[in-house]
């Protein structure tokens, strides 16, 4: 697209980001709220040779994607969390056989078909434990269209660079909402492609990982056997029924991700050089308790904002510092019954309370609501904390 | 400066095009600007409406509450939208279709029938009004965001449209 500024609502600043990245496949099936992202990819890749596939349903959509990735394609699903619930077994597939794509799910209202047009983040846990088996994944939550377009971009570079599925987790106030979104010129946006052998074929190992503990992807045509299986498998790519190359492999996945966190990891501060009472919030919900935060600072309460970029991996380190500095608690305001909230408890160590500021979707909270409990923090004491 | 606006009306009258013709003048007048529209059925006949918030500082929460500007362009959304409008707020309305003892306005779907032969551009119409009466952005952007917005092959029809909306506040 022509660098310069739009006027952009989320979801297109997200298709936009997506080929902004170099991708040209995308399997989806639609649904409310990610419609829009189909919608507009469909439109836009004829221009540059990219392939829409309209699949018969989310199990199908990912299955394609999964497929398009190792014929050596950028490629991408979208849905919400019905279909992102669908898509929870090849998710995993997707992650033990090291499959570099991006998953963008727009929460709407859950469980179940919930609240199709209407805001939530219910969805928070579902990319970090949703599939079966021991993982480590990459979430990122934006909050703005302009967000949607960067992230994207960001979470297509991780997926290339880590070698795994990657979940832009998004939601429906943020997809549907149009702002200004800057669109940089191409030599100003950071592409990263995944690692290619540089051995010939018959020396080639395909789970054979690098010191970044990612290894090199060959894929279809380019000369090299690759065995793609869900399976346990060695480096050789075979599957194998034992337990040290289970230890080995799981292992390796997880840390993966884990010995990576630095680089991985991303979020941002508001006001927390001298905060006394520190919000987390992602996503939409970000919006509001930045809103409640100068609102507070205008009343004298000294509150600030963490703000996680990626939710996953969570900035443990960071809760941690801040709850040994002693600050007097944490104000978790999501827009489900309590997830994050217990990242935030369990990376405080007790040192200081954790409130949760709930809420059930729909909307999103007013900057009132979070004001409140900011004033009123004495109030609760950690009996209470889940009132 | 950071000010609240709701266009309103009913699904198919083009409310949601003025939302977006209008945060598309904003950013070309390098000011922020946040819109957030009804998402539904209602966007396809029932009362409908979309609401923008302008201003020069970053915007945040991005719920529109009490609109300083409310326009209602049918009678059911002056009634679901006056209580929200803020203390001396501003009222437009299509005096054609809504009558109001408050606010001010212009038969704009009349002058869109009698001065274009369509009512299609009475947003648009109404759009010119808005622009003369509230100063809030500058009538080259808007020009400029209506004629890439519009569907091709109606731009003139609706920059004529624009130019009687504004003619009809102000004469210049």
């Amino acid at each position: 697209m022509k660098p310069g500024t739009y006027f952009m609502d989320g979801n297109t600043a997200c298709a936009e980001g997506a080929i902004a990245a170099g991708c040209t496949f995308l399997a989806s099936y639609p649904i409310t709220p990610a419609t829009e992202i189909l919608e507009r990819m469909a439109n836009r890749f004829p221009q540059i040779h990219g392939s829409y596939l309209q699949m018969e349903d989310e199990l199908a959509s990912i299955a394609a994607v999964m497929g398009a990735s190792w014929a050596g394609r950028k490629t991408m699903t979208t849905t919400s969390g019905p279909g992102f619930s669908l898509m929870m077994e090849n998710y995993g597939f997707g992650l033990m056989t090291e499959t570099p794509c991006v998953i963008v799910n727009v929460m709407r209202g859950g469980p179940s078909t919930g609240l199709p047009t209407m805001v939530a983040q219910g969805d928070v846990m579902q990319s970090r434990w949703g599939t079966h088996g021991d993982v480590g994944v990459v979430a990122y939550t934006p909050s703005s269209p302009q967000e949607m377009f960067d992230l994207t971009i960001v979470a297509f570079n991780t997926a290339e660079k880590y070698r795994l599925p990657v979940v832009l987790l998004s939601d429906e106030m943020v997809a549907h909402m149009t702002e200004k979104v800057d669109i940089p010129p191409e030599d100003k946006i950071t592409i990263v492609d995944r690692k290619k052998p540089d051995v010939p074929p018959d020396e080639y190992l395909p789970y054979r990982p690098e010191e970044d503990l990612v290894p090199p992807m060959a894929c279809a045509g380019e000369g090299y056997s690759v065995h793609v299986t869900g399976l346990t498998h060695n480096e050789k790519g075979y599957p194998t029924v034992d337990e040290d190359t289970q230890n080995i492999l799981v292992t390796r996945l997880i840390d993966k991700i884990r010995k990576n966190y630095q680089d991985i990891l991303s979020y941002e501060e508001y006001m927390l050089e001298d905060a006394e009472i520190v919000v987390v919030a992602y996503g939409s919900a970000s919006r509001s308790a930045r809103e409640a935060v100068n609102i507070a600072r205008g009343e004298g309460i000294k509150a600030g904002l963490l703000r996680p970029i990626t939710v996953w991996p969570f900035p443990e380190d960071r809760i941690s510092e801040l709850a040994a500095k002693g600050i007097k608690a944490f104000v978790v305001a999501e827009i489900n019954f309590g997830q994050i909230v217990y990242e935030v408890e369990r990376c405080s160590e007790g040192k200081c309370p954790t409130h949760l500021l709930p809420r059930m979707g729909g909307s999103i909270h007013s900057p009132e609501e979070i004001l409140e409990r900011l004033m009123n923090i004495n109030e609760f004491d950690t009996e209470e904390v889940y009132s | 400066m950071r000010k609240g606006l709701r266009f309103s009306g009913f699904g198919g009258q083009g409310v949601i095009l003025m939302g977006h013709i209008v945060g598309k003048a904003c950013v070309l007048d390098d000011k922020n600007v946040t819109l957030t529209q009804s998402y539904g059925p209602e966007a396809r006949g029932g009362a409908c409406s979309t609401d923008l918030i302008i201003s020069d500082e970053s915007i945040y929460y991005p719920h529109v509450r009490k609109p300083d500007i409310l326009i209602a362009m049918s009678q059911s959304a002056l009634t679901t939208y006056l209580p929200s409008l803020a203390e001396g707020g501003i009222l437009l309305v299509d005096t054609g279709l809504v009558k109001s003892a408050e606010g001010k306005g212009i038969p704009a779907t009349e002058l869109a029938e009698s001065k274009i032969g369509t009512r299609l551009v009475s947003n648009i119409i109404m759009l010119g009004y808005f622009t003369a009466v509230t100063g809030l952005v500058s009538k080259e952007s808007i020009k400029k965001a209506i004629s890439t917005l519009v569907p091709k092959g109606t731009e003139e029809k609706n920059i004529k449209a624009f130019d009687i909306g504004y003619g009809e506040e102000k004469t210049d």
